[in-house]
């Protein structure tokens, strides 16, 4: 048992000090506490990650430390050393000569924080013109060197190019050479790869850790993603509800938490032997307290599974334990007996039918004409049983969402078949059948838009009851309604509320009862819980597999997140621009042999359970998919590109004769000795030299 | 850039095409009767008919409308029943004087109404930015008439300072000041509510932007976030605002023309209608038309150039 | 027209960060969003403002008989054109009419064209708006096209030609402004729809087999009402504004109504002599027009938090 520690970590000798730090905001006549009593340390040339999710505080602790915090924020007390700057003290003109010199900072979304109307050169010899002092030639090379130093190509032509002619990874390169341009001490890196697609995330993430080792900045690293921060950073804090709650080395703190919410987080992401018919996920119970509650005792309590009389009295100090490990929680040492909640698995619901529920074949979906064409679906087919999960990944732009709209009758196709249940569907007047809508419903990804605000619940659920069930009476309706909320575990009072008052959860909670007002036999789910934090997800998922059980419902199941698809899908089919490049049993596409760019899917997923592997990088960005490649659509990307086979013709699908089958010009055979060699291979620095995956 | 001219000017040629075609029914069509709406109720039926047989008015819809048209587009705009005179050449005469009166309140009130909106934006909430949006809502809310027959009352009738009847300007700068300013004030004041408003409104959001935040995170001096990074971004909705509203300043100068007695388009639009000259208010009011789609053709044009996002998908 | 007015200041992360807290909150406890809405509404100094002076007006045009002391259109003192005194507060005019009973009794002909005029633009602009932005297509092309040629005419242009053709009249100028005002509206809820028409709940209720119009009226229309709230206030600033003009250039209402733009044109002759004939109806007019603006504007401020 260790003892309690007033202050976490020694007095300030490190790059950045934030000693306890507390953060209100004032709404109206009230104050709202953001961050109570946050104190960590980060060496020179440390990378320290921030985890937690939504609304926890990670975001404002960021802003603390560049000085830039919303006008109605109060910064109640403590320190924010920056070496042996206190910027909670710094003016405007001390914050001037620091801001982008010292400390820098990369956020989310550089599509919208780069100037639309600059060209990229001038933002970034900007840098060099006010803290180098250089003219503006002179910054301008500067800024070429940047460019190539974060790995841009053809940098004196980028650098008359203008943001929006970027993509999305390159975007955020840029946004790297403008905070690194100085070098600064202090890099703060606020989910610097949220909303980019994972291959493009990989590779950002791969230009951080080769940039940490030119530049001796110091990284705050702020993610949701326990895996990215697990494999950028050596230690981690954990934030729950503005408190930092642990702290510890990366590869220690997930893999043995002392924190029930660190166990809490990781527990509720499913690991890479977890399936669904095995396996249940296991959320946190109840919520995060809403901003500015005063609570009492520990703030974990309400949701803790080890709680006792204490932790609801006084609040945990921050007890220290091993090695820089320090937890605030009473009873730390229990953490790691915490048992997995012992909810009962659902009984697995039998063989499917069998027999193909759904039948695609050859589907096209073309938008626009002549040369503007984009041929968003081209020669797609896939089949689905009753009963079965097929999860669809592919990046944005591979035409996920286009299938799934087609399937569905939001799209008319502009060829090939599609045959649901037996009957084709050609025209989008063919889906308008009540008897079909029945059966073929869906689940959308955005949870603030699924739900018409001004509609309650009641209502929404009283209107798909109405249209799809063949309940009669009003009074049936209304017992219809009561079932379906029961069913997706809504409460009674849910009901009556309109979605803006309803949790991202909840609302999705009343999606899905929508989708099932009709005993469905598909149900196409996209990217369902892509929104939601993780513990949300968790409980998300369960009701799907509780719900596919019991009613025997085929998914379609949309998602980019590899994590979820292999533990929720029986069959996978990975789409790339427009085409299913690869279909077949979840374990025969996650295993060698499998197309090359579902290998490098595979290799760009980060995790916190397994040790680092070596991680694929594509070459390029996403064609156009106005002028997709000839040949493989892959072959510009591809890390075993053959030759001018690739690039002149299409490969052919490889079948193995038991429904798993890939399109891919390399024999399965040699394909597969060579993802096997790759994949036990270690990884150098987590990366390795382009040319020799090239070779 | 050239693909998207040539579209937007065959847009433009499709929204004249419209509108002829509904200035012609309001014109020839509502009344029912053509010779009857312009002699009045106490003309005898022989001289309405008579009127009807040389206005045309008594020939198929169709060939009327395409006579017509065709001759507009000649340049052949008939002439008008009171004046006796060349449609065409009346109406360029008066359309070039208000165009030099709207010109003159455009130069002077565009450069004073976004600075003054900028200036409201970076003190956003602060006391100058009050003053700015109330000075701003209650000078769009003043009819020209109203605010004309103010300025008329104060600096022509009291002070007698200025003219109370305009005349077109001379070359010499200070006629321009001493015909033009009296008329242009009511103009004025409703262009600056709406233009300053806009630039406040730009500059706040391009304040709020992520890429002004960038740019603070940057360290760079305030002058240079505001030059470099607000300004180029916020003003350019605001040129399409002038557009628009310049486009609606014909509306204003038929109040002030007539109140000041300036003899502009606005007059003409006003004095053809009231004494029902048909052949000169068809024509000015299309030609009104032709120059507000060219105006808005020329904002866009100026918006696509300046902006880098129009400007290379285009 | 102005571009809608941004609420409060960056606070981007404030907004997430709270966002995401309250939406946690499994109980409701907040109350419903039109109540919040009126709420702020209520504290929103413009709007409250704005509020008073009009139903100021308002009240007067309804209840203005309890309070004229003279005939407004009686002839009622011998001597024209006086100035204001204890007997006639704001002056006679040049028939010896009483200003002051005048100035009150010229809110109803402004505050009866005005409303039903909007209430035409609006009405129309709703319907046609809801269909050209949820069915799209060439029937919107169309449409759109004509509403660019109507917005290509000044209002007070259109007005002054039709006006002209068809005979001044209280009617006529209602028509008009009614009918000019239908494409202005109709493009604000045109674009209002296109948003919504994109968000998933729209493909929701598509897919449980809703027609088409129960979508446009009972899924996407009310959560439109806050665009078409506002665009309802400043289409009334508009209509107040135009017909006064057109009443001033002797093409709306007639003599001997006192309505406001007709006593300015009337009283401008006597400028000099006289002004007070042409400054209050003038101070009347202006007033009425900054508070239906000032309420725009509240609202508008109010529904972009």
């Amino acid at each position: 048992m260790s003892a309690p520690h007033p202050s976490a970590s020694p007095p300030a000798t490190g790059a950045l000090a934030i000693d306890h730090l507390s953060i209100s905001y004032l709404r109206r006549d009230r104050v709202l506490p953001v961050l109570t009593d946050v104190s960590f340390h980060i060496e020179p040339g440390e990378a320290y990650g921030l985890v937690g999710e939504s609304g926890c505080g990670k975001t404002t602790v960021a802003m603390a430390v560049m000085c830039y915090l919303p006008t109605n924020a109060r910064i109640e007390g403590g320190h924010i050393r920056l070496r042996d700057t206190d910027l909670t003290r710094a003016g405007e003109a001390q914050l001037r000569s620091l801001r982008g010199n010292r400390m820098a900072m990369v956020y989310q979304d550089a599509g919208s924080a780069l100037n639309p109307s600059l060209t990229i050169g001038r933002q970034i010899a900007e840098v060099y013109r006010f803290h180098g002092g250089l003219d503006t030639t002179a910054a301008m090379d500067a800024a070429a060197a940047m460019l190539e130093t974060v790995q841009i190509a053809d940098s004196a032509r980028m650098l008359r190019r203008y943001p929006h002619e970027l993509s999305g990874g390159q975007q955020q390169r840029v946004m790297f050479a403008m905070a690194l341009a100085t070098s600064p001490d202090l890099l703060v890196l606020d989910e610097p790869t949220t909303g980019l697609d994972t291959t493009v995330e990989a590779e950002v993430l791969d230009l951080v850790a080769r940039l940490r080792s030119k530049f001796s900045a110091s990284i705050l690293f702020i993610s949701h993603n326990l895996g990215i921060v697990t494999r950028m950073c050596e230690r981690v804090g954990v934030l729950y509800a503005g408190r930092l709650i642990e702290e510890g080395p990366s590869r220690e703190i997930f893999s043995t938490p002392r924190h029930p919410y660190t166990l809490g987080l990781t527990r509720c992401v499913p690991n890479r032997i977890m399936r669904k018919d095995a396996h249940r996920l296991d959320p946190i119970p109840g919520s995060l307290p809403p901003l500015g509650l005063a609570v009492q005792g520990c703030v974990y309590a309400p949701r803790c599974p080890i709680a006792r009389a204490r932790c609801r009295e006084e609040d945990p100090p921050a007890f220290v334990s091993g090695e820089r490990r320090v937890s605030r929680c009473f009873y730390h040492d229990e953490v790691s007996g915490i048992p997995r909640s012992e909810e009962a698995l659902p009984a697995i619901g039998g063989e499917s039918a069998g027999g193909d529920l759904l039948r695609v074949e050859h589907l096209s979906k073309r938008y626009g004409a002549g040369t503007n064409q984009v041929v968003a679906l081209d020669d797609v087919s896939i089949e689905l049983e009753a009963g079965e999960i097929l999860g669809l990944v592919g990046e944005s732009g591979s035409g996920k969402s286009t299938l799934a709209k087609c399937v569905v009758g939001l799209l008319e196709a502009s060829g090939g078949e599609i045959d649901f249940a037996g009957r084709p569907l050609v025209r989008l007047g063919d889906w308008r059948k009540p008897e079909l809508r029945r059966k073929l419903q869906m689940v959308f990804q955005n949870p603030d838009t699924t739900l018409n605000p001004s509609h309650t619940a009641r209502r929404i659920l009283t209107r798909a009851a109405r249209l799809l069930s063949t309940a009669g009476s009003s009074a049936d309706v209304e017992r219809q309604v009561t079932a379906l909320a029961a069913a997706v575990q809504l409460r009674p009072h849910h009901l009556d509320l309109k979605p803006s008052f309803l949790s991202g959860g909840l609302k999705q909670r009343v999606a899905i009862a929508r989708a099932f007002a009709g005993a469905p036999a598909l149900v196409l789910c996209d990217e369902p819980t892509s929104a939601l934090d993780v513990s949300v997800q968790a409980t998300i998922l369960n009701l799907l597999v509780d719900l596919q059980t019991k009613e025997r419902v085929a998914y379609l199941f949309i998602s980019h997140d590899l994590g979820v698809v292999r533990y929720l899908a029986d069959r996978i089919a990975v789409m790339y621009l427009g085409q299913i490049i690869e279909i077949g049993r979840a374990e025969d596409v996650f295993s060698p042999p499998h197309h090359p760019y579902t290998e490098a899917l595979l290799s760009a997923m980060p995790t916190i359970d397994e040790s680092e592997g070596a991680r694929i990088k594509l070459s390029g960005t996403m064609p156009n998919p106005a002028n997709p490649p000839t040949g493989c659509r892959f072959h510009t990307r591809c890390h075993r590109f053959l030759g001018e086979i690739c690039r002149e013709r299409e490969p052919p699908w490889q079948e193995d004769g038991e429904g798993h089958r890939y399109r891919c010009h390399i024999a399965p055979a040699d394909l597969e000795a060579a993802q096997q060699e790759a994949m036990s291979r270690p990884a150098k620095d987590g990366n390795r030299p382009e040319a020799e995956i090239r070779a | 850039m050239g693909r998207f001219l040539v579209k937007r000017l065959f847009l433009a040629f499709v929204t004249l095409f419209c509108v002829s075609i509904v200035l012609f029914l309001v014109a020839q069509v509502m009344p029912g009767d053509v010779g009857r709406a312009i002699l009045g109720p106490y003309a005898t039926e022989v001289q309405v008919r008579a009127l009807d047989h040389q206005l045309g008015v008594d020939r198929p819809l169709l060939e009327r409308y395409s006579t017509w048209l065709g001759g507009f587009v000649r340049g052949d705009w008939g002439s008008s029943f009171l004046l006796h005179r060349p449609v065409a050449s009346i109406a360029f005469d008066r359309l070039y004087n208000s165009l030099i009166l709207g010109g003159f309140a455009l130069l002077l009130i565009v450069p004073t109404s976004i600075g003054f909106g900028v200036l409201a934006a970076l003190n956003y909430g602060k006391w100058p930015d009050r003053v700015i949006s109330v000075a701003g809502l209650s000078l769009i809310a003043l009819p020209e008439f109203v605010t004309g027959i103010m300025v008329l009352v104060i600096f022509a009738v009291e002070l007698g300072w200025l003219p109370a009847s305009s005349h077109v300007p001379s070359f010499n700068p200070i006629d321009w000041f001493r015909q033009l300013l009296l008329p242009s004030i009511p103009l004025m004041f409703v262009l600056f509510g709406y233009i300053s408003r806009m630039a406040r409104t730009g500059t706040i959001e391009s304040l709020r932007s992520n890429y002004v935040r960038t740019a603070i995170l940057k360290g760079l001096p305030r002058s240079t976030v505001i030059w470099q990074h607000v300004l180029r971004n916020s003003l350019l909705p605001t040129i399409t605002v002038i557009s628009v509203q310049t486009g609606y300043l014909v509306g204003g100068l038929v109040v002030t023309e007539t109140l000041f007695n300036y003899p502009g388009i606005g007059k003409l639009v006003l004095d053809s209608a009231v004494q029902h000259d048909l052949p000169v208010l068809q024509a000015t009011v299309l030609l009104v038309a032709v120059l507000y789609m060219a105006l808005t053709l020329f904002a866009d044009v100026l918006y696509t150039l300046l902006n880098p996002r129009v400007r290379l998908a285009a | 027209m102005p571009a809608p007015l941004a609420a409060d200041r960056p606070d981007e992360i404030m907004r997430v960060e709270q966002k995401s807290a309250t939406q946690a909150i499994e109980t409701n406890l907040a109350p419903g969003r039109a109540r919040e809405v009126l709420r702020a509404l209520w504290r929103s100094k413009t709007f409250v403002i704005g509020l008073a002076i009009v139903l100021f007006w308002v009240l007067d045009a309804i209840f203005w008989p309890l309070f004229v002391p003279y005939d407004p259109e009686g002839l009622v003192s011998p001597t024209t054109l006086q100035p204001p005194s204890a007997e006639h507060f704001f002056g006679t005019d040049d028939l010896g009419r009483d200003i002051f009973s005048r100035t009150l009794a010229g809110a109803r002909p402004t505050l009866t064209v005005a409303p039903l005029a909007t209430a035409i633009g609006v009405a129309g602009g709703i319907l046609v708006g809801l269909f050209t932005g949820y069915f799209r297509g060439i029937a919107d092309d169309i449409v759109m096209r004509i509403v660019d040629a109507l917005l290509a005419f000044p209002l007070i242009i259109i007005a002054v030609l039709v006006i002209s053709i068809l005979g001044p009249s209280i009617t006529n100028v209602i028509l008009v402004i009614g009918i000019v005002f239908t494409p202005i509206v109709a493009r604000t809820v045109r674009s209002a729809v296109l948003v919504e028409r994109q968000r998933e709940y729209v493909a929701a209720a598509k897919l449980l087999g809703n027609s088409n119009l129960y979508i446009m009226f009972a899924e996407i229309l009310p959560n439109i009402t806050g665009p078409i709230a506002v665009e309802i206030t400043i289409r009334l600033g508009y209509a107040i504004f135009t017909s006064a003009t057109l009443s001033f250039l002797a093409l709306g209402i007639q003599q001997p109504s006192p309505d406001w733009g007709l006593t300015i044109s009337i009283g401008r002759v006597f400028l000099q002599t006289a002004p007070s004939e042409v400054l209050f109806p003038a101070a009347a007019l202006a007033t009425l027009i900054v508070g239906v603006n000032l309420i725009a504007d509240g609202l508008r401020q109010v529904l972009e938090e």
